[in-house]
């Protein structure tokens, strides 16, 4: 199963090295948000500021779908599902292959899109390993949640429009979590943050577990 | 598996013995309820006339939850057992709880309006009760597509995943929202004391009761529907099999075949 | 003998269409079969089926000794077929070794079978570090058949195989199905270079909407279906 999940992760990895797409449209995608943020809510009555943890978890959250879309983009292209099926290779790797994979891009537009806020927004850090673990739990969950969802549209002609309706309301926890747990981190009581911090690991352990279990009928079956 | 059968083996009404008898008695039911709520159950104190749009809140809400319920645990038996039985029990059940999720966000909405004076309000069980409704929608969303491509041994593990999800899902949701509202929770509104008595309580229970069988109605309604429809597929597919295979055997010029 | 595909009366449905009617094919090991039909007949659906993607709706299935109504153990069946179709299943944005090695070392490929495989179809020199956005269709096809060849299937199962490939391509891909039948493979496949297939074939099945119960003489179908 792990071998399996680093040959997935691997390869994700390495067509994401040569195509680029995250670092040249979902990462320039994710500081435009930011920006975008900032010119309608205005920057001069501290609200950016106040408001910087949920900017920041929405543009996540935002560009997570895409992340997600694109990941499984790749497998769609000429015939590569049916490809995956015949493999044999483990569904429970490949669950956690392509999952590890959107992780490391995930954490990756996190760290830019922090010095963003922290830079464009004003936000200041006074609990950086909360920061940390937030982030880290976040993308666990946001990534085996968002592989989960994202194989069951992925082979349908209408996978932009559904994976949305399906994902945010799952991601809903996530979303409130993250952000007190940011709030905390950032200008708060930083001791207030790590139960949400706990509630994140929790929402991540579950969707790991579940994804494991459940991938190969997703992957059989559709 | 669908077995085939004839046109004239299925009968097309979705109605039974059993349902007639469930929905004669919902009828008088309901009607008992319209007469407990507006006449017979006193005002309250605090929220006057306005606590009667209770005696339907409540009951959708915990007929919405219900179904919800039933549409993972039928999910849960379709991935075990890959009955049919099963798979259109999900749908009928996440379908009838859509209905009454949106009944119970409407008149929990007046209701508010009313009694905190404002039509929507960031407390838990609102927020909740909102997520299940989109929830439940991207849920038939899903099955709308599956039930277009695809016959009942392809559809598979998609939906059934999805409607595994929805209740663990809903649950999810809920603690968080409450968890977070809790602690942000401000002290404009005072909530309803929750302890009521006599015929206020009578009437709760009656509309619980009533708002139980009729989705059980609705459902045994829905569910009949969906099985038809499956089977009136399962119909077509033998003509289309023996129209696909007479192909193969042109008559041919002389007449024999 | 057991026989490697055994297929009775199976009926496949895609959506509400009966892709297969009614099939009944018997494949016994180290045969080279091949499936023919007009466009839309159903062979590319028969070997979908035999490859364990597709379910068996009615009638009999069993390949490789596994029943394709049983939906478990699907898996190790697909670990021991090999199915070259019209999707190659290659990533663009990899190189022509990446693909290969990828789809090698998902079914356990040892690294030399692996690397005897480009070698064999010919993806040797500047061409192995190409990415497959940038490959010919033939060449295309080249790199799906090192994948499948690096994997040593017990099945073989090539849709089309000739298509896109040139005299040479055509050469080797018939010298590898030979050597591979020699190893104690067995072969189903479609063509429409049917002189070249029917001479690599042991034996031909004709299949018409998606039934081999044919009531007209071999060579004389094409006229059936428009």
């Amino acid at each position: 199963m792990f071998r399996d999940a680093a040959l997935m992760a691997g390869k994700d990895l390495r067509i994401e090295w040569r195509s680029r797409v995250t670092t040249q449209q979902i990462l320039p995608f994710a500081v435009l948000v930011i920006l975008l943020f900032g010119m309608a809510l205005d920057p001069d009555r501290g609200i950016l500021a106040r408001a910087s943890s949920g900017l920041f978890w929405i543009a996540v959250l935002f560009c997570s779908l895409l992340a997600i879309q694109r990941a499984f983009t790749i497998e769609a292209a000429d015939g590569g599902r049916d490809a995956l099926r015949l493999s044999g290779l483990d569904p429970a790797g490949v669950f956690l292959g392509k999952a590890a994979a959107i992780a490391v891009q995930l954490i990756a537009l996190e760290i830019v899109l922090a010095m963003g806020v922290v830079i464009i927004y004003g936000a200041r850090i006074t609990g950086f390993p909360l920061l940390l673990a937030t982030c880290l739990a976040a993308t666990a969950g946001l990534a085996a949640a968002g592989t989960l969802y994202g194989v069951l549209a992925a082979g349908l002609r209408v996978r932009e429009t559904l994976l949305p309706i399906l994902l945010l309301p799952v991601l809903a926890p996530v979303l409130i979590a993250a952000t007190r747990a940011f709030e905390a981190a950032l200008g708060g009581v930083a001791v207030e943050g790590w139960p949400w911090c706990g509630l994140l690991a929790m929402f991540a352990l579950l969707y790991l577990i579940f994804g494991t279990l459940a991938f190969g009928t997703l992957l059989e079956e559709s | 598996m669908t077995t085939p059968l004839d046109a004239s083996a299925l009968r097309a009404t979705t109605g039974s013995r059993a349902t007639r008898l469930l929905g004669i008695l919902t009828l008088a039911g309901m009607g008992l309820l319209v007469w407990c709520a507006f006449w017979w159950s006193p005002p309250d104190v605090v929220q006057k006339d306005a606590v009667r749009l209770l005696y339907v809140h409540v009951p959708t809400a915990i007929v919405a939850f219900t179904g919800c319920l039933i549409t993972t645990v039928a999910s849960a038996m379709w991935l075990r057992r890959k009955s049919d039985g099963w798979w259109l029990l999900g749908l009928a059940s996440a379908e009838v709880a859509l209905v009454f999720t949106a009944v119970c966000l409407l008149t929990g909405a007046i209701w508010g309006r009313i009694t905190w004076g404002t039509y929507w309000d960031w407390d838990p069980r609102i927020t909740s009760t909102t997520m299940l409704f989109i929830l439940l929608v991207g849920y038939l969303a899903l099955r709308r597509i599956d039930g277009e491509s695809g016959d009942a041994a392809q559809r598979g593990g998609r939906s059934a995943v999805v409607g595994l999800l929805l209740f663990p899902n809903v649950l999810i949701v809920h603690f968080s929202v409450d968890w977070w509202r809790s602690l942000h929770q401000t002290a404009t509104i005072t909530r309803l004391d929750p302890t009521i008595e006599g015929a206020m309580l009578f009437t709760l229970m009656l509309g619980i009761v009533v708002f139980s069988m009729f989705f059980v109605w609705l459902l045994m309604h829905r569910f009949r529907l969906a099985w038809l429809d499956e089977r009136v597929g399962a119909l077509g597919l033998d003509d289309a099999i023996r129209a696909r295979r007479a192909e193969a055997h042109p008559p041919t010029p002389e007449g024999k075949s | 003998m057991e026989s490697v595909i055994h297929l009775r009366g199976a009926v496949t449905v895609l959506g509400r269409f009966p892709a297969l009617a009614g099939i009944d094919l018997e494949v016994a090991a180290g045969e080279i079969v091949l499936l023919r039909g007009s466009n839309g007949a159903g062979k590319t659906t028969v070997l979908r089926l035999c490859a364990g993607l597709l379910p068996v709706t009615r009638g009999e299935a069993i390949v490789l000794g596994h029943d394709l109504a049983d939906r478990r153990g699907g898996r190790d069946l697909r670990r021991r077929v090999g199915l070259l179709g019209h999707a190659t299943g290659l990533y663009d944005e990899l190189t022509v070794t990446d693909n290969v090695r990828f789809w090698g070392r998902a079914a356990d490929a040892a690294a030399g079978d692996i690397d005897a495989a480009l070698v064999a179809c010919g993806l040797v020199g500047a061409l192995a570090d190409r990415p497959v956005a940038r490959l010919s269709a033939g060449q295309r096809r080249r790199t799906a058949l090192a994948c499948l060849v690096s994997r040593r299937p017990e099945l073989w199962l090539l849709d089309e195989p000739h298509a896109g490939l040139d005299q040479d391509g055509r050469d080797l891909l018939d010298g590898l199905v030979g050597s591979a039948v020699a190893s104690g493979a067995t072969v189903v496949l479609s063509s429409h270079e049917l002189e070249r297939a029917e001479a690599l074939a042991d034996r031909v099945v004709t299949i018409v909407a998606g039934t081999t119960d044919v009531s007209v003489a071999a060579g004389e179908e094409s006229f059936l279906v428009p």
